[in-house]
């Protein structure tokens, strides 16, 4: 299967995207965490949100180097996320998929793309460092502007409320009460 | 004679005007072990992955294992660390009857995890605990742990921990008659964690003890090689793979590699169990200090 080639900024293609779908991402993306939300919501976001591509990672970064920049777990960032949606960020990048409240919010305006989690060397292997905001937060919560090049993606939650991680819980809650309860 | 020269030479150490040789072979070990292990994953590690990836048929998992097996490759290659989450420094310490046992050896070790973050380099990410505020050498109150054993050799082993497994573990205590409840309780630790703590996980179980010293149980077994499973470790391993939650939570039948079991004797009145979860960057490395 040939993935889909996206480039940011997104337009409403990724509404046509499925979960399941491969996909290769290029273009800028913005790496953000829980303090980088947090600060966003106090002080504005300080990028173009249209169409914008958000990555859940903390990378290495050596001088001007990405060294390893692997996802981090998305659910963490449950709550602090429909702002960006509400801004016109279109996909969010990350691994382990989003509670409910995020597949909802994505209906109609954008996509969870997950990235294999670890494989932070393969992730900055197609990654150029451009640019940094919120240099105090420290390396891991800041916000660096980064230029991918075929990131190699799966689409995990779509635009229709389609939800890889939420199908595999329930089936995995199926298989549990099936053996555990009595 | 071999006594003799034994004492000998442990005199000798105690003589030396400081013991600034034995801090900086502490350090150079600390340092090196951690490159090791953040670089290279334990073979042992590294052939599970490669065998899940042979025996998965969905294509989104066979997928995700083969970009794993790219990623290790590539850090090898490379000499960066695999995951771009290096951990908090968990240290255990073999210390031999020559070495004495003092403060000056723990600092060598703090100091052999400052000169990895600054060289490798590691991701700083040790904080305090309420202001956040991040050391930047991943150093602090706690910080390295440090678990000491005797043993013959001065030996340093490191397992540097991610957090987004570290916080999918858990920890019960039991009823002494509810020793059945342990493989429930242990798929339903990935039942919740799902694909957040990136699976396939190694998970550590600790079974007897104290309160305490059931999460270090859990947390030494992860030092175990996962090449091997007994009975038990591999009916807790069937019962977490059957819940299908497969790579990266993606779906699949690899969702762990392996399960190892550690136990110590406990109070007739209790039956601690902890489960610690290990991502597939299941990283340690040992290295003995010479000096």
């Amino acid at each position: 299967m040939t993935p889909v080639h996206l480039a940011t900024p997104l337009s409403r293609e990724v509404l046509d995207l499925r979960a399941g779908d491969q996909v290769t991402l290029s273009g800028t993306i913005y790496t953000a965490r829980d303090e980088a939300h947090l600060r966003m919501m106090r002080d504005g976001i300080p990028f173009d949100p249209e169409g914008a591509a958000v990555y859940h990672c903390g990378p290495v970064i050596s001088g001007s180097r990405i060294l390893a920049a692997g996802p981090t777990t998305s659910a963490r960032l449950n709550r602090l996320t429909g702002f960006l949606l509400d801004a016109g960020v279109r996909a969010l990048i990350g691994k382990g998929g989003m509670g409910s409240g995020v597949v909802d919010q994505l209906k109609g305006r954008g996509v969870y793309l997950a990235l294999t989690g670890g494989c932070a060397v393969l992730a900055a292997s197609r990654m150029t460092l451009r640019g940094v905001y919120y240099e105090d937060l420290g390396m891991a919560e800041a916000i660096w502007i980064i230029e991918a090049d075929h990131l190699p993606l799966v689409v995990g939650i779509d635009s229709r409320g389609g939800d890889l991680f939420g199908a595999v819980e329930r089936e995995a809650k199926l298989q549990f009460d099936r053996r555990f309860t009595i | 004679m071999e006594i003799i020269i034994e004492f000998i030479s442990s005199l000798l150490m105690m003589l030396l005007p400081s013991g600034e040789r034995l801090f900086t072979a502490v350090s150079e070990a600390t340092c090196q072990a951690f490159r090791d292990a953040e670089v290279r994953l334990p073979p042992d590690v590294v052939a599970a992955i490669r065998h899940a990836a042979e025996n998965e048929t969905s294509p989104i998992a066979r997928e995700e294992l083969g970009r794993i097996l790219e990623n290790i490759s590539l850090a090898g290659r490379l000499g960066v660390p695999i995951c771009q989450d290096t951990g908090v420094p968990v240290v255990y310490l073999t210390v031999p009857p020559t070495v004495p046992l003092t403060a000056a050896l723990m600092d060598a070790v703090a100091d052999g995890v400052r000169k990895a973050t600054r060289e490798i380099p590691l991701r700083p990410n040790v904080v305090s605990p309420l202001d956040r505020r991040n050391s930047g050498d991943n150093t602090g109150p706690g910080m390295p742990a440090i678990h000491i054993r005797a043993g013959e050799r001065l030996e340093i082993t490191v397992l540097p921990k991610g957090a987004g497994a570290e916080n999918m573990s858990r920890l019960a205590m039991f009823l002494p008659t509810e020793h059945d409840r342990i493989p429930r309780f242990v798929a339903e630790t990935m039942l919740v964690a799902g694909g957040r703590p990136c699976p396939p996980v190694v998970l550590g179980v600790g079974i007897g003890g104290t309160f305490d010293g059931v999460a270090a149980l859990a947390k030494e077994a992860l030092l175990e090689p996962v090449d091997h499973m007994d009975p038990f470790e591999q009916d807790l391993c069937d019962a977490v793979n059957a819940l299908g939650i497969g790579p990266m939570g993606l779906g699949g039948k690899t969702t762990a590699l392996a399960v190892k079991v550690k136990t110590a004797s406990c109070h007739t009145a209790s039956l601690p169990v902890a489960v610690n979860v290990q991502c597939w960057a299941a990283r340690r490395a040992t290295r003995e200090v010479v000096w």
